[in-house]
């Protein structure tokens, strides 16, 4: 219903116009469609699987990419190799369909997060929503990294090392997940206030009907649109911090590396002069997230201006 | 204005109580202080007499205004990773984090707000279109990743700048300053760029919202049918109205600029606190985790209150509440 | 300086155009007018009928991309449309003044109604701080705020509504200037300040020998204030004459229906009429008189061509019924006779 809802919105105003007219945003999104047709069609497409050791041999170390001309490169593999042996190209396609699975993934939770606790808080109202609301309050004044980061933190302290590892993609969407919930919340609770009051909603209240049924049926449709942008500009959103924490060293581990953690190996090897196996995990990670934002941004104009 | 002050004052310290309350959280909760504390073959009977001494059995409530009482006196307990205490650990890397996050704040300011008035002033200037497309990848780029280039740059490929640690200090009182050495500057520039390259788009594209905002006003219509100059019109006038968004925003990302050190640090490994944080969560080092979370809270509120403090000082309306009411009607 | 008799401001064929996407607005079309020294010309039209912009243009601040097409303007007989900006800048203030609509959004909230007055008076007259503010207190104590002396130093939200609008008149009197465009100044007050507003503005022209452009859709001011009136429809001059004629005797049937559409100027006992349809678009102003399809005495040759101003008996009204040929064939006869 909410996206026919926004199609016809989006029919209706001068979207499809804005978006034609708009070259920046046509090679965005032709651009995000091809980082995640490459993502999503790795196991297919990438001409190597960096994380089986039976494929890896040390001969293949350090190659150079094949454009720099020098000795050594190797068509096999085009970016060239890390210190193991690891094609940077194919490590790149794997790395980027994690990045992208938990930048989704974590958008989705808190989404679902957010909307949950604030039809809840908006409804309910009271101390229930006080609750909500101070806790959101007092999350806000915390950048959603340092949250994400201690989220993680505290994670560790519960369980051990290796069993961390092993959940380490759960984690991490559930840590940055809950750093993003909060701007649901409040957007989703804005709007339940206003409908809550409207005569509609106060007779579905006289005739019986459950109160769930009365904020799903009729209160979500009207906060979709305004959520769903919130959504496409966090996936940029969330897609970095989880690049920020794989960096930091308390994301994904090396063996099941995103891009963040691609750059953080990388790095260490820089001053060598290996620049390849930093520079194009680092390209990659800057155009996909420079072009989900610009989309994020352009619909956030196109389709309400008011939220700017 | 009292009012509003100690109004501001409660509110401030009910954040840091409940803040407060969930670093307790994680002390008494998670993790075992007393496995930091005793060797291996500790026996069962002399942890429990060292709970029973540290008052780790007494009820929670109890525990939690000790906790609080120790953190006002900056007593944190032990790393569980160093088995040092963590009040000195934080406050040996306060320097290094402070001096680096002042360094970015000027840096962000220093060339954001002029370059947000600029593209503020005349949006259609070739420029401008140039700095605004800039700044949405500025926006869009990660820190780290900036600073990796930054690296490649200037000290890969150039040689001029250091890619690590704070170069040489000199030490005044406990306070270790890079300010006087320099290899010590040298050191901070590529670190400040870094890490204040964020805010200063973002203040740079705020300024320039606002700028456009105030400039379509009547008071600013107004002002240029009184024949002033463009100087008094676009400084005197619309600069100064932008000024209070501009305070809040800038405000909060000074406490942004503290918060996001964490990853500055671990790229120039810069001997701060953000770098001691990112160990602690690694090793799930608790009390420093809980020490850090207080004192950065302890920042943002004393952050937002000097905003508060500033609001007034900018804003006459906020002040004068003798004639204000009178404004309404006749 | 020009002779006694010659007219301060004169706009001879305004053109005033909007470009956008779709095409380019013509918001003011082909208005031609005089205004002589001490003279209060009321303008009048309904929302959009291009009468803000045509001040808006005189005094040099018409919103990009708003320009002046075509036409000339001038100021005891100098063009002023056309001059740099930092040239312009040093007439408005000092030659022409300038009221807005909304006393409350006039002036800045962050600085003292001083400082604004003084920084005024400074641009324009060679005054010390100390000059300048004893003027601005002069000036305050002229437009009737009471203890303009501590006043003087107080701040914009600090005071009324009406008292604001004072404020802005005395910012827009800083310099003596020799004319003054008010863009609907009392629109925004209540009721009972418009009056006094208005009258304090009358007294204060009258006693500096200011002209004033007043814009404004209340006819009512206009009947208690102007000399001359001025009626524009869709960017065009619908008429234009002394105010006693365009309120009695009015020539033009928008005039008229603007006329009949006011309660206090109708006589008393007849109805209250109402004017059918509404103002077009700017993007779609019909052919000939932009007043056609709502006139009642349209003939064809309205549909077709364009009227000029011309003599009708008292004022000059753009209508072909006072054409020696007149309207052409009556397309339908009128309702009532």
């Amino acid at each position: 219903m909410a996206f026919v809802d926004l199609m016809r919105r989006a029919a209706d105003s001068d979207i499809w116009y804005s978006f034609k007219s708009s070259h920046v945003v046509v090679v965005a999104t032709v651009v995000t469609l091809f980082i995640f047709a490459m993502a999503f069609l790795a196991p297919i497409l990438a001409p190597h699987t960096p994380f089986d050791p039976a494929t890896l041999s040390l001969s293949d170390a350090l190659k150079p990419p094949v454009l720099t001309g020098e000795d050594g490169a190797d068509w096999a593999f085009p970016l060239g190799t890390d210190e193991q042996g690891r094609d940077v190209l194919s490590s790149i396609m794997y790395g980027t369909r994690l990045s992208l699975v938990v930048g989704i993934l974590a958008t989705i939770f808190s989404m679902v997060l957010g909307i949950a606790l604030g039809l809840i808080s908006g409804y309910v109202g009271g101390g229930v929503d006080a609750f909500i609301m101070r806790l959101a309050d007092v999350q806000l004044t915390f950048p959603a990294l340092l949250v994400a980061l201690l989220i993680d933190g505290v994670v560790r302290g519960l369980i051990s090392v290796q069993r961390h590892d092993e959940i380490a993609l759960y984690v991490i969407i559930g840590a940055i997940g809950l750093s993003f919930w909060v701007q649901y919340a409040r957007t989703v609770r804005g709007s339940v206030l206003v409908e809550k009051s409207k005569e509609y909603v106060q007779a579905a209240r006289v005739i019986g009907l459950s109160p769930v049924l009365i904020m799903i049926r009729h209160v979500l449709p009207n906060v979709m649109g305004p959520v769903l942008v919130i959504a496409t500009i966090n996936i940029g959103l969330a897609v970095l911090t989880e690049a920020t924490l794989s960096f930091l060293g308390v994301g994904l581990p090396s063996t099941q590396p995103s891009l963040g953690t691609l750059i953080r190996l990388g790095q260490e090897v820089l001053l060598s002069g290996t620049w390849w196996i930093v520079i194009f995990p680092g390209v990659t990670l800057a155009i996909l997230v420079v072009a989900v934002n610009l989309m994020g941004d352009w619909l956030r104009d196109a389709l309400n201006p008011k939220l700017r | 204005m009292l009012a509003f002050i100690l109004r501001r004052l409660a509110q401030s310290i009910a954040v840091l109580l409940a803040v407060g309350l969930v670093a307790f959280a994680l002390f008494h909760y998670i993790g075992d202080p007393i496995n930091a504390m005793v060797g291996q073959d500790t026996s069962m009977q002399e942890r429990e007499e060292l709970r029973e001494k540290l008052g780790l059995n007494d009820p929670a409530p109890l525990q939690f205004a000790r906790f609080i009482v120790n953190s006002v006196q900056g007593k944190f307990g032990l790393s569980y990773r160093t088995s040092e205490p963590v009040g000195r650990m934080i406050l040996e890397r306060l320097p290094a984090t402070l001096e680096l996050a002042f360094c970015a704040a000027v840096f962000a300011m220093g060339v954001g707000v002029p370059m947000g008035v600029w593209t503020g002033l005349y949006p259609r200037h070739w420029t401008s279109r140039f700095l605004q497309a800039a700044s949405l990848i500025g926006v869009s780029l990660p820190t780290f990743l900036i600073g990796i280039l930054l690296i490649m740059i200037f000290a890969v490929i150039l040689g001029l700048l250091p890619s690590f640690g704070r170069g040489n200090t000199v030490q005044l009182g406990w306070w270790t300053s890079g300010f006087f050495t320099f290899s010590g500057l040298k050191a901070l520039i590529l670190p400040s760029i870094t890490l204040g390259l964020f805010q200063l788009t973002l203040i740079m594209r705020l300024v320039r919202s606002e700028m456009l905002e105030v400039m379509r006003t009547d008071y600013i219509k107004f002002a240029r049918a009184r024949g002033l100059s463009n100087r008094a019109v676009n400084f005197g006038h619309a600069l100064k109205n932008t000024l209070v968004p501009v305070i809040t925003i800038a405000g909060l990302q000074l406490g942004a600029i503290i918060a996001f050190s964490i990853v500055t640090e671990t790229v120039f490994s810069w001997p701060g606190m953000g770098q001691l944080f990112v160990q602690s969560v690694q090793f799930a080092d608790i009390p420093v985790m809980a020490a850090y979370l207080l004192l950065v809270a302890f920042f943002f509120v004393v952050i937002n209150l000097v905003v508060d403090l500033l609001y007034y000082a900018v804003d006459p309306r906020l002040r004068g509440g003798m004639t204000t009411a009178s404004a309404r009607g006749h | 300086m020009t002779g006694a008799n010659a007219p301060l401001l004169e706009v001879r064929h305004l053109r005033v155009e909007f470009p956008t996407r779709r095409g380019t607005l013509v918001a003011v079309d082909d208005v031609s007018f005089d205004l002589a020294p001490g003279e209060v010309l009321g303008v009048v039209g309904e929302s959009g009928a291009g009468k803000s912009l045509t001040g808006a243009a005189i005094i040099g601040l018409l919103e990009p991309p708003g320009r002046i097409a075509a036409g000339e303007i001038r100021l005891e007989g100098e063009r002023i449309d056309n001059l740099p900006y930092e040239k312009m800048r040093r007439i408005r203030g000092a030659k022409i003044g300038a009221i807005f609509q909304d006393p409350l959004t006039s002036l800045n909230p962050l600085y003292g109604i001083g400082r604004q007055l003084i920084e005024t008076i400074q641009t324009h007259l060679p005054l010390s701080a100390q000059a300048a503010r004893a003027r601005a207190i002069e000036l305050l104590k002229e437009v009737g705020i009471p203890g303009a002396e501590t006043r003087i130093d107080h701040y914009p939200h600090q005071f009324s509504g009406g008292m604001r609008q004072r404020v802005v008149i005395a910012l827009a009197l800083c310099a003596n200037p020799r004319l003054i465009v008010a863009d609907e100044p009392t629109t925004a007050l209540d009721v009972s300040i418009q009056a006094q507003i208005i009258a304090l503005l009358k007294k204060l022209c009258r006693e500096h020998r200011t002209a004033v452009m007043l814009v404004t859709h209340d006819m009512g001011v206009i009947a208690e204030t102007a000399d001359r009136v001025a009626v524009m429809y869709a960017g065009r001059l619908a008429e234009i004459g002394p105010v006693r004629d365009v309120v009695k005797n009015a020539a033009h049937p928008y005039t008229r229906g603007l006329m009949g559409s006011i309660p206090s100027i109708g006589e008393r006992g007849h109805r209250l009429t109402q004017i059918e349809g509404s103002m077009p678009r700017l993007t779609e102003i019909p052919k000939g008189c932009a007043f056609n399809p709502r006139c009642p005495d349209r003939g064809d040759r309205c549909t077709r061509e364009r009227p000029e101003l011309m003599p009708a008996p008292t004022t000059q009204a753009a209508c072909w019924q006072y054409d020696p040929a007149g309207v052409g064939t009556k397309a339908r006869e009128t309702v009532d006779a």
